[in-house]
């Protein structure tokens, strides 16, 4: 249907009238946000008694341990960094219409790569400099880890989404063989790559646990989307996502872009491979795979790739699965109900927006 | 204008609408519109883009609700709910995009939508297809893949799919506006035969000779309201040349001609500002190649491309604009030879080509408005600043184009889909057009918009060449060419065939050599 209102006086008068809008655009979106998350946590709670566990124990469990408690919410807050890096990465990914879905192989090799370099180079050069150039490092090489499905998407049109995921696996299974036989430290007997010291790793925030590469964190996703909203570079890449064949028709070099959008993804993903392994962990242990790429990617299509949004449902991420832990250790549920009750808010939180899309469709017919 | 009473006339309407309105944020698509749809007749729906066309089908075939009025399916009030019920009911839409499975064969399509936990009845709809084709004079080739036929037998099987199922009510949106000639009538005269067997047609189309040639009754809807109807009886009483310009005076009031053609010189002494020299382009499995292509423009004057659509005119568009890679020849730009630069380079040098496909390649449809003008400046001053985008001059050089180009859209911020198709062409005009362009290559630069648009843009590429622009048109439209070109040149299979002054036998020559023949 064509819209052939008078053509520019009321154009201005329709944007006056848009605040009210927006205003009630925001209540929509909390109250969208909210209710399938009471929905969800009562789904998760028949669950619960059905096992036997009382409900509300375990929330009010998760809610301390995740939120309320001091040293709770230093985990949750510690554990947003690397998913805040992964959570940009996939922001700028998914804007240009590319799905890499090979976060977490791009993450460990970072992880790896920035475990190895730390410890050896912080003992021939100052702190600062030895992090920054691990930091360096693990983003160089989970750069290369993505060329790969990205010279192919680019050059050969291949699906991006199997070769990310293969690539992933290659990438779990090679930063493994990196930790057992290339970086392992032989003065352990478990196969983990040398530890960094506790002194040397990133400084913690205030008197708190929490590590500073929160802010790294933050910082870089909002620059991402920053960059994604307000500059030509970002627009490029979302007129590539957004409509390929536009893109050739502006004369904007595709194959090219392809390539930087892989590459600063996986890049993104290396770095909170580095951040976990330089700010918190110290080494990386063989077979340790938290598996955070996966966990994200929901998130960021949750938060419909917006930088701001991103940086809250990775908060509720965080104290989900900082929360669920502890409260599953004490009250006897096994490990894995964070991972049910993660999944079960996702998929609320989907099913109400397809739901209110279908609304909204039919409130349109 | 005849109401829609059903009682006093012989034939019952099957459906009819009574003050029938439809509200959508900021304009009322369909103001209060009365409708008799009748047994035997082939109803005509005539309007131009934006007339309320779509929305008014959109209710009969049950895709929406009207806000207020009502609908009668055989003299009773019945709200149609889902397109499932409109079916169930006899109404059969063929809409103006396919919606056929290409991979599918065509007797597959047929079936889709039977009970899933049965097998589907092959043989029976072989029996009934056999049926209706034989007492229609089709022949539609059942295990034939869907992709493989032409648009034309595709749209024969998009009817036959609403007769198998027990149609009685038969809409077709914007039918003709994929078709070849031959295929337009065609399809007029199957038209005919599925009225005397009794079905009603509604015949949704903004082109007035093909109003006048298949209609019996026709409506005329204009900016949302019914303007006029033509009932069978008038109809019959009137030449084919009084029904169009009483239609006309309804769509339009009197302006119905273009407009005298502004004087404008070709400089023949000047350098050509365009030569192509020998271009070759290699062949893809979907599109035909090309080769030896030449051919000079001059300053101010409109060479155009005439030949039936898919004998190389969007690759030749493309490997102009540097879209498409080519195999061999040159291109050369005020002389300088351009073959070698990238899509953004030849822009910059002052080539640009406004595309047909204007939603698929020329615009991003969810992006605003104040977007699309700079798609192809994305980075440029003054709209970016060291990569940064300069909202307030964005908005300040879209808002100046969307008054100097007539524009008309509910904000800047509009997604640009949302638009009508004329509008939308206005936005590719305005960004092809801005400073610095020597050489403007249109390709069908009119299709699909209704005709105050058409006027409009034709005037705008006549204006163009008025400034001492080279332009080259590509149109499937003969009389545009005609009306429009300095020379006219033919291309068919890839290649072309001759070139011819556009004087008073220009029409037999261009049309000798689109048939194969010498001119």
């Amino acid at each position: 249907m064509s819209i052939d209102t008078a053509p520019t006086a009321s154009a201005t008068a329709l944007d006056a009238t848009s605040a009210a809008a927006t205003r009630r655009d925001i209540l929509h979106r909390l109250l969208m946000t909210l209710g399938p998350i009471l929905i969800a946590l009562v789904i998760a709670g028949c669950i619960l008694l059905a096992v036997g566990v009382d409900p509300l124990a375990y929330y009010g469990f998760v809610l301390e341990k995740g939120l309320f408690s001091p040293l709770g919410i230093q985990q949750t807050l510690t554990r947003m960094a690397p998913l805040l890096f992964l959570a940009a990465g996939l922001i700028v990914a998914f804007r240009a219409g590319m799905w890499n879905l090979g976060g977490d192989g791009q993450f460990l090799l970072g992880a790896v790569t920035a475990a190895a370099s730390a410890p050896v180079l912080v003992e021939i050069m100052p702190a600062w400099l030895a992090l920054f150039c691990s930091f360096l490092i693990a983003m160089v090489v989970a750069m290369i880890w993505s060329l790969v499905p990205a010279l192919l998407r680019a050059y050969q049109g291949v699906n991006e989404i199997i070769t990310t995921l293969m690539m992933t696996f290659l990438g779990t299974s090679f930063a493994n063989v990196l930790v057992k036989l290339a970086f392992r430290d032989p003065s352990t007997t478990v196969p983990q790559t040398r530890t960094l010291p506790v002194e040397d790793r990133l400084p913690r925030l205030f008197d708190t646990t929490i590590t500073s590469g929160l802010l790294l964190g933050l910082a870089t996703i909002i620059i991402v989307h920053l960059v994604m909203t307000r500059t030509s570079f970002g627009l490029k890449l979302r007129i590539v996502g957004a409509n390929p064949r536009a893109a050739v028709h502006s004369g904007l070099g595709v194959p090219g872009l392809t390539v930087a959008v892989f590459a600063i993804s996986a890049g993104l993903a290396g770095l909170a491979g580095a951040v976990d392994i330089i700010g918190v962990q110290g080494n990386v242990r063989a077979d340790w795979n938290p598996a955070y790429g996966l966990a994200v990617i929901p998130a960021v299509f949750l938060a419909r790739m917006n930088g701001f949004a991103a940086i809250g449902f990775v908060f509720l991420l965080s104290v989900l699965s900082i929360g669920g832990e502890s409260a599953a250790r004490r009250l006897g549920v096994p490990n894995t109900f964070t991972l049910v009750l993660v999944s079960i808010v996702l998929i609320v939180l989907a099913l109400a927006e397809y739901v209110d899309h279908r609304y909204h469709q039919s409130r349109k017919a | 204008m005849s109401s829609s009473s059903s009682s006093s006339v012989g034939r019952r309407d099957i459906v009819a609408l009574e003050g029938v309105t439809k509200r959508f944020p900021g304009i009322v698509a369909n103001d209060s519109i009365d409708l008799s749809i009748r047994p035997g007749e082939v109803h005509v729906l005539l309007g131009e883009n934006g007339a309320g066309k779509s929305t008014l089908i959109g209710m009969l075939s049950g895709l929406q609700q009207p806000d207020e009025g009502r609908i009668l399916v055989d003299g009773k009030p019945l709200p149609i709910t889902s397109p499932r019920h409109a079916l169930a009911l006899g109404i059969g839409t063929v809409f103006q995009h396919m919606m056929l499975v290409p991979t599918l064969t065509v007797a597959e399509n047929l079936l889709l939508g039977g009970p899933w936990w049965q097998r589907p009845k092959t043989e029976e709809l072989a029996a009934r297809v056999a049926e209706i084709t034989r007492s229609l004079g089709l022949t539609v080739k059942l295990h034939a893949k869907v992709a493989e036929l032409s648009l034309g037998e595709q749209q024969q099987v998009e009817i036959l799919r609403a007769m198998v199922r027990n149609s009685r009510l038969l809409i077709l949106d914007e039918s003709t506006s994929m078709l070849t000639p031959k295929g337009i009538d065609e399809l007029g005269a199957l038209m005919r035969r599925l009225v005397e067997q009794g079905l009603a047609i509604v015949f949704i189309t903004h082109k007035l000779k093909e109003a006048a040639a298949f209609g019996d009754r026709i409506s005329v809807l204009k900016l949302g309201r019914k303007v006029g109807e033509i009932p069978p009886e008038r109809f019959r009483a009137l030449g084919e040349q009084e029904i169009i310009s009483e239609i006309v005076e309804l769509m339009f009031g009197k302006q119905k001609d273009d407009p005298e053609a502004v004087e404008r010189a070709v400089r023949a002494d000047a350098a050509p500002l365009l030569q192509v020299t020998d271009l070759a382009v290699a062949p893809t499995d979907n599109a035909p190649g090309l080769s030896s292509i030449s051919f000079d423009i001059l300053p101010g004057e409109i060479l155009g491309i005439a030949g039936i659509d898919g004998n190389g005119q969007k690759q030749l568009a493309e490997a102009l604009a540097g879209q498409r890679a080519t195999t061999g020849g040159s291109v050369r730009l005020e002389g300088a030879a351009i073959e070698a630069l990238s899509v953004g380079e030849r822009r910059q040098r002052g080539l640009r080509y406004l595309t047909d496909d204007r939603l698929g390649e020329g615009t991003v449809g969810t992006f605003p408005v104040s977007i699309n003008f700079f798609l192809k400046q994305v980075g440029a001053a003054p709209f970016w600043r060291n990569g940064v985008e300069q909202r307030a001059e964005i908005d300040k050089r879209a808002a100046q184009l969307v008054r100097d180009y007539d524009v008309r859209t509910p904000s800047l911020k509009t997604p640009v889909a949302r638009l009508s198709g004329g509008n939308i062409q206005k936005v590719l005009l305005a960004r092809e057009l801005a400073e610095g362009a020597k050489v403007v290559i249109f390709n069908k630069p009119t299709y699909g918009l209704d005709l105050a648009n058409t006027l409009a843009s034709r005037q705008r590429i006549r204006d163009t060449a008025a400034r001492g622009l080279a332009v080259l048109l590509i149109s499937t439209d003969l009389e545009e060419l005609l009306s429009m070109c300095d020379r006219i040149a033919v291309i068919a299979n890839g290649a072309l065939v001759g070139t011819v002054e556009n004087t008073d036998d220009a029409r037999t020559k261009v049309g000798r050599l689109m048939i194969g023949l010498a001119a």
